[in-house]
């Protein structure tokens, strides 16, 4: 059964000097689905999903206890290189964040840190990763402008883009969608749901129907807890927790 | 007595226009000042021959050298250190008792007098390492009293770079030292050549720190062990020295034009860098 996890969390305990930022966290995240967080802002599903690819290190506040194993491999083993699981697990921030270079740069810039620097192949990864993201049509012209200059929606398909040029084998999403308009928002939910095929996603979101439409599998996080996890449609229907009930049914929250 | 918010607006406009106008004249008048008295005896002939008699004939070429080669070797060897110490300080370490104390060291050094230096210089590399007057003293003077402003303005350039921008470069698989390389120094680069322009400012006009450490040797060095010339010092020496007043101002006009000239020069290749990037 772990052959179908993709990544396995075990009392996962993070603390931010003091506080409790997440609570003896548990969860299997099986392999080419989307598996959808939601809760209220506060909840620690930022915090969890920076745990993912050990993003949290660079901030000395921060102390993680419990064990994630990615592939069945412990992340946080002393012998385990951050550089290189963040190579397989890419993470979309809830802004996008462009660096100050041009799109293809932008692209590339996870490639070219591999060792990767034949022009054939690095065209190709532009290429691809921008269609994967339903951008290519719109920037195929000016590939070496600058990125700065592309709308909040294309600049986060360009983020998109780019963890894909880096061919992780898991993308975290931070609220991606947040400071999108509706149309920006079904186009990244679109391309979404066609990489999840090559792709394990875990997709942190405030918008619950965000969930609801685009997750096999639904998380719900509550005071740094997770309350209860399952199938979307169980979640959404008939949830254990009367608390999950009164999140997505919007009592509070 | 409560005045109406329309006059105070008309009042503060008022003020810092003036107080703004005020800066300019100073300026403007200083440069044309200088220019006015000098310029006329600048002409090829002044800049590339020899000066002859202690400077009352002739040329200014040996200190046109000296001007450019002393503030060249003092940045060399301070580009590198300091910003270096500045990567090494924002990027490598925590804000700790050790880093406060760093810098805390290197705001006071850059408040110590020129003269200072000079006189560490001159005891220190002059006597002591017995490398006596040269551009090798001077330059090293020069950067040891340039560093701490280095330090202090690339620290600034650096920690200005948006820390989502160390991120994504970190989330997109890059070590600590490729985040710095492609990420914080190409975009803190404006704000560390602002430190550098200041430097060679200020290295061009030292005196003091020169005078002590380099010498004021007229002839054309043959070698970085060679005593040299500012065109500062040789103003300086000009006009203490009651020498020539017309070849002391035609140097200092010299002197600013050089400096303007640089200044305009490296505005104008930053601009190009950073419209490049935002092209």
């Amino acid at each position: 059964m772990d052959g179908m996890n993709k990544i396995c969390i075990s009392n996962l305990n993070v603390f931010w000097n003091r506080v409790q930022a997440l609570s003896s966290i548990n969860l299997k995240v099986p392999a080419n689905k989307i598996l959808g967080i939601i809760g209220p802002s506060g909840s620690g599903k930022t915090v969890f999903l920076r745990s993912l690819n050990r993003l949290n290190d660079l901030i000395p506040e921060i102390r993680i206890e419990g064990r994630i194993l990615l592939d069945n491999q412990d992340i946080y083993h002393p012998e385990f290189d951050p550089v290189e699981l963040r190579k397989r697990v890419g993470i979309v921030f809830a802004l996008p964040i462009p660096l100050p270079m041009s799109i293809y740069d932008n692209i590339v810039f996870g490639p070219m840190l591999s060792g990767v620097s034949k022009k054939s192949v690095l065209d190709m990864l532009v290429e691809r990763s921008l269609k994967s993201s339903f951008l290519w049509d719109e920037v195929k012209d000016r590939l070496k402008t600058s990125a700065m200059r592309l709308s909040g929606g294309q600049q986060q398909r360009l983020c998109l883009a780019r963890v894909l040029a880096m061919e992780p084998e898991v993308i975290l999403l931070d609220e991606p969608c947040s400071g999108l308009d509706p149309i920006s928002t079904a186009e990244i939910e679109h391309a979404l749901t066609v990489l999840k095929k090559d792709y394990t996603i875990i997709l942190v979101t405030n918008n619950t129907k965000q969930a609801a439409r685009i997750a096999d599998n639904t998380a719900f996080f509550l005071m740094s807890e997770m309350v209860e996890i399952g199938p979307t449609d169980t979640i959404f229907t008939v949830p254990c927790d009367s608390r999950t009930n009164d999140y997505i049914t919007g009592r509070f929250g | 007595m409560k005045l109406h918010p329309r006059y105070t607006q008309i009042g503060a406009i008022s003020l810092l226009v003036i107080a703004t106008l005020i800066t300019l004249a100073i300026l403007v008048f200083i440069i044309a000042f200088v220019l006015g008295r000098g310029l006329l005896y600048v002409n090829a002939d002044f800049l590339f021959s020899n000066p002859e008699d202690m400077g009352r004939a002739g040329g200014i070429f040996p200190t046109l050298i000296g001007t450019i080669i002393l503030p060249l070797l003092a940045l060399l060897i301070a580009t590198p250190l300091g910003v270096g110490t500045s990567i090494y300080l924002t990027e490598y370490t925590r804000e700790s008792r050790v880093t406060r104390i760093i810098r805390f060291g290197a705001d006071c050094l850059a408040g110590i007098p020129s003269i200072i230096f000079g006189l560490f210089g001159y005891i220190f590399f002059v006597t002591t390492l017995k490398m006596g007057w040269s551009i090798i003293s001077g330059g090293l003077t020069l950067a040891f009293m340039i560093l701490p402003t280095l330090i202090r303005t690339s620290e600034e350039a650096i920690k200005a770079v948006p820390n989502s921008y160390r991120e994504v470069s970190f989330s997109l698989g890059a070590t600590r030292w490729q985040t710095v390389r492609k990420v914080v120094l190409p975009n803190a680069l404006p704000g560390i050549v602002t430190g550098i322009m200041l430097s060679v400012g200020r290295s061009i006009g030292e005196t003091a720190a020169v005078i002590f450490t380099a010498g004021s040797s007229l002839k054309l060095p043959g070698s970085i062990f060679d005593s040299v010339r500012t065109m500062s010092v040789h103003f300086y020496v000009l006009a203490r020295e009651g020498i020539s007043n017309e070849n002391a101002y035609a140097t200092a006009a010299v002197l600013v034009i050089s400096i303007l000239s640089i200044n305009l020069v490296s505005y104008w290749i930053m601009n190009r860098f950073i419209a490049s990037k935002l092209k």
